[in-house]
């Protein structure tokens, strides 16, 4: 066969065990929130489908396909449609660059590895508000329509800030190669977190507001909006905007420990270089649980305070950071 | 000559296209409609709908977008100078801080102004 053609069919197959395996995910992160969720608050979560609730997603998805697929007369059908298909194709295309490890010969373990990864990423969670924004205003309805406003702004508030604060990674690492950014890390024998802690603190809470988690789920304040933007959804489409809820929550963690944690660095790589992959997942796992728990434990901000915040704290914070960082490599030499 | 790199996005971009398709078409398939008129009002907290839909909604929004359009094009600055800093050195350094200044400026005066308050 072509060789051409056999290596597009190989990637195809890839891509398809990939998104397979990052719905799954998605699937037990729920169930992982649910149950952990319900510990924090004294209960048992989940336990009657399968052993301690194993199977839970399943019976989830079973009852959401069979819901009623409800339009409202008023809505625009098509946009309506296609808006939540649209949330999760942006949320999954992330995955396409994330290298989730070190093949021994030193490659990295991703689909494809841009040298500008990381404005791909940004691109991608940027193009990410179109599922929301156009998901609450086809609806036609008024509480759909506050929470996509409220969510777009929200979004595209928090996003300078993640952007400044990735800056000072890349100034550390100069590259934007998310595969050169880990290797940085092993190379300099230090996680970025430690010199940059700033930049990672700004980079969690923007992380938390860009995914609409809570203490800034404000889009889908059930107090104020009902549900927020998909508050006319109902069956198979209100359960994949959870999808890309989820999605771009393992996302923005995934990137988080490939700009921040080393990636799959950690006890051991050198010699088994396949326990890359491990630690990259068992980081990844470790800032998921920091979501869950911030959701158990904090209350919803108000919304003139969140953009206040986003704005006057965190952005000039974000810049301070970045020219500290600059000035120390560009007078020494190096960060680290 | 483009990075190889994106042949493999663009491949994943397909494969995700056909799965984001199925989830869009799949929930008119499995389930039967049975509407009614009250089921597809838009939902408006049980009560029968008292106008269509706000036509407006805060200015403030719109002016939350264009600040963002300002400053996400004045952070995109950043990354290319970011990469090469090792090699620019003080001269590079001298050139983002005059840069800063200067945005510095633009955001001050629109907090005097009240561009980022909530009112």
């Amino acid at each position: 066969m072509n060789p051409t053609l056999a290596l597009l069919i190989t990637t195809a197959i890839k891509a398809g065990v990939l998104i397979f395996i990052v719905v799954t995910s998605f699937a037990y992160l729920m169930l992982f929130e649910r149950k952990l969720l319900a510990w924090f608050q004294l209960r048992v979560g989940p336990i009657w489908c399968g052993p301690w609730g194993l199977l839970q997603p399943a019976a989830d998805a079973v009852k959401l396909v069979l819901k009623e697929d409800l339009t409202p007369a008023t809505a625009d059908p098509f946009i309506y449609k296609i808006a939540p298909a649209l949330a999760v194709l942006t949320a999954l295309m992330a995955y396409a660059i994330i290298p989730f490890g070190t093949f021994p010969d030193g490659t990295p373990i991703s689909i494809a590895n841009p040298n500008v990864g990381i404005l791909f990423l940004l691109a991608m969670s940027a193009v990410g508000v179109y599922g929301i924004a156009l998901g609450g205003w086809s609806s036609q309805s008024k509480w759909p329509l506050l929470g996509a406003v409220r969510s777009t702004a929200q979004l595209i508030s928090y996003e300078l800030a993640m952007g400044l604060s990735i800056v000072g990674v890349l100034i550390l690492a100069g590259t934007t190669d998310l595969h050169g950014i880990v290797s940085a890390q092993s190379a300099h024998h230090v996680w970025y977190v430690i010199p940059q802690i700033v930049a990672f603190v700004i980079y969690g809470i923007t992380a938390t507001a860009e995914t609409n988690r809570a203490p800034f789920d404000l889009p889908e304040a059930e107090t104020e909006l009902v549900a927020g933007f998909h508050t006319e959804y109902s069956s198979l489409r209100f359960g994949t905007f959870f999808v890309a809820e989820y999605v771009n929550m393992i996302t923005v963690s995934a990137i988080g420990t490939l700009l921040f944690l080393g990636g799959g660095d950690g006890p051991f790589v050198s010699v088994v270089p396949w326990l890359s992959i491990l630690w990259f997942l068992v980081k990844v796992a470790f800032l998921l649980f920091i979501f869950i728990w911030l959701r158990a434990t904090l209350p919803r901000l108000r919304y003139d305070r969140l953009m206040a915040f986003g704005w006057k704290v965190l952005l000039p914070v974000a810049a301070l950071n970045l020219l500290v960082t600059a000035a120390f490599v560009a007078l020494r030499g190096h960060g680290t | 000559m483009p990075d190889p790199a994106w042949t493999y996005v663009l491949i994943f971009f397909v494969v995700a296209l056909v799965v984001a398709s199925l989830i869009a078409i799949v929930p008119g398939i499995f389930t039967k409609k049975r509407p009614t008129p009250e089921k597809l009002e838009p939902y408006e907290c049980g009560v029968p709908p008292t106008s269509a839909m706000l036509g407006r909604f805060p200015v403030r929004f719109y002016l939350v977008a264009m600040l963002f359009v300002v400053f996400d094009v004045e952070a995109a600055s950043f990354y290319p100078w970011a990469v090469r800093l090792r090699d620019l050195g003080g001269f590079g350094l001298l050139e983002m801080v005059a840069f800063i200044v200067v945005l510095g400026i633009g955001y001050a005066y629109v907090w005097k102004k009240g561009g980022f308050s909530w009112r």
